[in-house]
């Protein structure tokens, strides 16, 4: 897989790229581009796959001005002129979906088709109950557990990784911290936004999904004219990590479709 | 140097440790029964005015959503402490500005209670436990940012007197800041900053302000102050550096007898051994920065596993004074313990009692507070007035051997 270092709106973005056809901008989640998932190559077999690091993981310069995926968004919107994308397929991934979102109601006409893989980033349940979990007020396994199926499948050992390994797993979990912690996993704006995103949508979760819940996607979706809502067997949060080959025809089914 | 009565005003009137999580954020109020309370404070409030009337000077503190300190708005507990007292100086160490959203606000409380005070205050700032962010849903990443940002506005606003000025910064905005009150102390009430870290150390020397650090025993605290030196000589403030910016806040206890020294010393030790929080409060990503995690987890490796890291492992009267973080025996052993210290670290001007804990009751308290007043103190004022320098090495390798720390000669930094 191809990696560069290509300098958007001033700052310095990590930016993946595999495969060829017809360009697919993959935003990815809070756990940063991991470009040895399987899910990757199964995607960049019929595609142009293009994924960024966002400012702040992997390594991704993180400008000081940089506080939301509001801003993600416009850097992102930036890159695509840069690389001479006039219209791609969006697909993010849970806080990447957010960032998706926040894209797709800005620049409409940019995308043809636009995936969410359970993403956050809107608030529509009621004023005392969070619509995500809080990840920070519970231990770190019970946050595996929303995460993963099988958290046993996907614990990282810590003491394998290299320097530059911790820095980056470190470096992601600061950013998403930066990125969510208040309003809480949402921008309020988002939700009065999103009618403007008029693209074909889909939005998927893993059916043990203990972050982003069925009730809380259903609701998403409605904000969005032509959305609809897709299931993958096997899977909590993190589905494309637990069920590539589902995930990765799901994707490319309604891309391509 | 000074002396500074300190407790953290905690209800310590828990359950058992297996019924509960944390004693911190998520502890149910239902076990805070507001007539215990209402007294405990009358006790405290009593504690400091006694402190007062032995010369022993008064400082207080500021946590959220603990029974370990139920001084939620530390600026209140002053202006009390204020009115019922008339000549020690009143410390708070400190307002968490990095976690206040209204820096101006905090201006203005400080000002007030200048006032109120007649220029007695000593307003200090921290930058606040991991355990506060998610009271006070501040975010922990860019919280350095935020502390100095609002901490140059607040010493802005005291010492701007000519109407309106507007502040556009990075985190905070105001477009007519023209506060009254303002301050009776000119320039400014003495500004004193708490930090561990040798960046953070180097910056408040470079402002002059008074640099405090808790309970970070004989290396973290000589290694705080070299940073704080640094950063001093850095800033062109000139070679010495006056023992009266450097703080140490320790847990001490006089007794008239070694016996009662270490009954009340281990009383004490309930801060440490009753802080009871799990590792998720006590380590939200971005508030101990990146290289420093990075350095925690191969440093710690598997060993960091489990929820409650520093609680269970019942710290002792002996580990806490070997360490330098406690102080405790008859008047002249506190006094050796306390030049051995001071030596040690280079010099500090500032003794920031923490002399009441837990179930360390009105009387015991009260004579700890008396018999380091009445024996000990007197002979500190004398050995190290406010003007002497500090980082002046004077540890004898003997010394330093004596205490088990390998080579340590004069001016020969330990690491």
């Amino acid at each position: 897989m191809k990696k560069e270092t290509l300098k958007v709106a001033g700052l310095a973005l990590e930016v993946f790229e595999d495969g060829r056809g017809e360009p697919l901008l993959f935003v990815h989640s809070g756990g940063g581009f991991q470009p040895n998932e399987p899910y990757v190559a199964l995607l960049a077999k019929s595609r142009r796959l293009v994924a960024p690091s966002h400012p702040g993981f992997g390594h991704s310069e993180l400008p000081d001005w940089l506080d939301t995926p509001d801003d993600i968004a416009y850097i992102y919107l930036e890159l695509m002129d840069r690389l001479g994308l006039q219209k791609v397929d969006l697909v993010g991934s849970s806080l990447g979906g957010w960032i998706a979102a926040e894209m797709a109601s800005k620049a409409p006409e940019r995308f043809r088709k636009l995936v969410l893989v359970a993403p956050v980033g809107v608030k529509t349940g009621p004023v005392d109950k969070l619509d995500i979990p809080d990840i920070y007020a519970v231990p770190q396994e019970r946050v595996s557990q929303w995460l993963f199926r099988d958290p046993a499948k996907h614990t990282v050992d810590t003491a394998r990784l290299s320097d530059d390994e911790l820095t980056v797993m470190v470096r992601n979990r600061e950013t998403v911290a930066m990125l969510v912690w208040e309003p809480w996993m949402h921008n309020p704006k988002l939700k009065h936004r999103l009618h403007r995103a008029t693209m074909p949508t889909l939005f998927l979760r893993g059916e043990s999904d203990g972050l982003v819940s069925a009730d809380y996607l259903e609701r998403y979706a409605r904000l969005m004219p032509h959305a609809r809502i897709e299931t993958i067997a096997n899977a909590a949060h993190a589905v494309q990590v637990e069920q590539p080959e589902a995930f990765a025809a799901k994707v490319l089914g309604f891309l391509d479709g | 140097m000074q002396a500074w009565h300190f407790t953290e005003t905690a209800y310590p009137f828990l359950p058992p440790a297996d019924t509960y999580e944390s004693v911190r954020v998520n502890l149910p109020n239902r076990i805070y029964d507001p007539d215990k309370g209402a007294a405990l404070y009358d006790r405290y409030l009593r504690e400091w005015q006694i402190a007062e009337e032995e010369g022993v000077e008064i400082m207080m503190n500021e946590h959220h959503q603990t029974v370990t300190c139920v001084d939620p708005a530390a600026p209140l507990m002053m202006a009390a402490v204020a009115r019922v007292t008339s000549k020690a100086r009143i410390l708070i160490l400190g307002n968490p500005v990095a976690n206040r959203h209204q820096p101006v606000r905090v201006a203005e409380e400080m000002a007030m209670i200048d006032i109120l005070s007649h220029g007695r205050l000593e307003a200090g700032f921290v930058r606040g436990v991991p355990y506060e962010l998610l009271p006070a849903n501040s975010n922990p990443v860019r919280m350095n940012e935020r502390h100095w940002e609002a901490l140059d506005l607040i010493v802005k606003t005291w010492t701007h007197h000519d109407g309106p000025f507007s502040h556009e910064g990075r985190f905070f905005h105001y477009r007519a800041i023209n506060i009254w009150p303002r301050p009776m102390q000119q320039p400014h009430p003495p500004v004193w900053v708490s930090t561990t870290s040798a960046s953070g150390a180097q910056n408040v020397g470079a402002h002059g302000f008074v640099q405090a650090t808790f309970l970070t025993g004989y290396e973290g605290t000589r290694s705080v102050y070299e940073s704080y030196r640094r950063g001093w000589r850095a800033a062109g403030r000139g070679e010495n550096v006056p023992i009266d910016r450097l703080a140490y806040a320790a847990l001490v206890y006089v007794g008239e007898t070694e016996s009662r020294a270490y009954e009340g010393a281990d009383k004490l030790l309930w801060y440490l051994n009753a802080n009871k929080v799990p590792r998720h409060y006590a380590t939200p990503p971005g508030y101990a920065g990146t290289a420093a995690t990075v350095a925690a987890l191969k440093a710690a490796g598997a060993t960091t596993q489990g929820d409650h890291a520093n609680f269970g492992r019942n710290m002792k009267v002996e580990t806490a004074m070997e360490r330098g973080i406690l102080f405790c025996g008859t008047p002249g052993q506190v006094h050796q313990q306390i030049r051995k210290f001071y030596k040690h670290v280079g010099g500090f001007g500032h003794l920031l009692i923490m002399g009441q804990a837990g179930f360390l009751e009105h009387d015991d308290t009260v004579h700890g507070i008396r018999m380091f007043a009445r024996e000990v103190y007197p002979r500190l004022k004398e050995e190290y007035p406010g003007t002497r320098i500090s980082g002046e090495f004077e540890e004898t390798r003997a010394e330093a051997e004596a205490r088990g720390v390998a080579a340590a000669g004069r001016g020969t930094p330990l690491g």
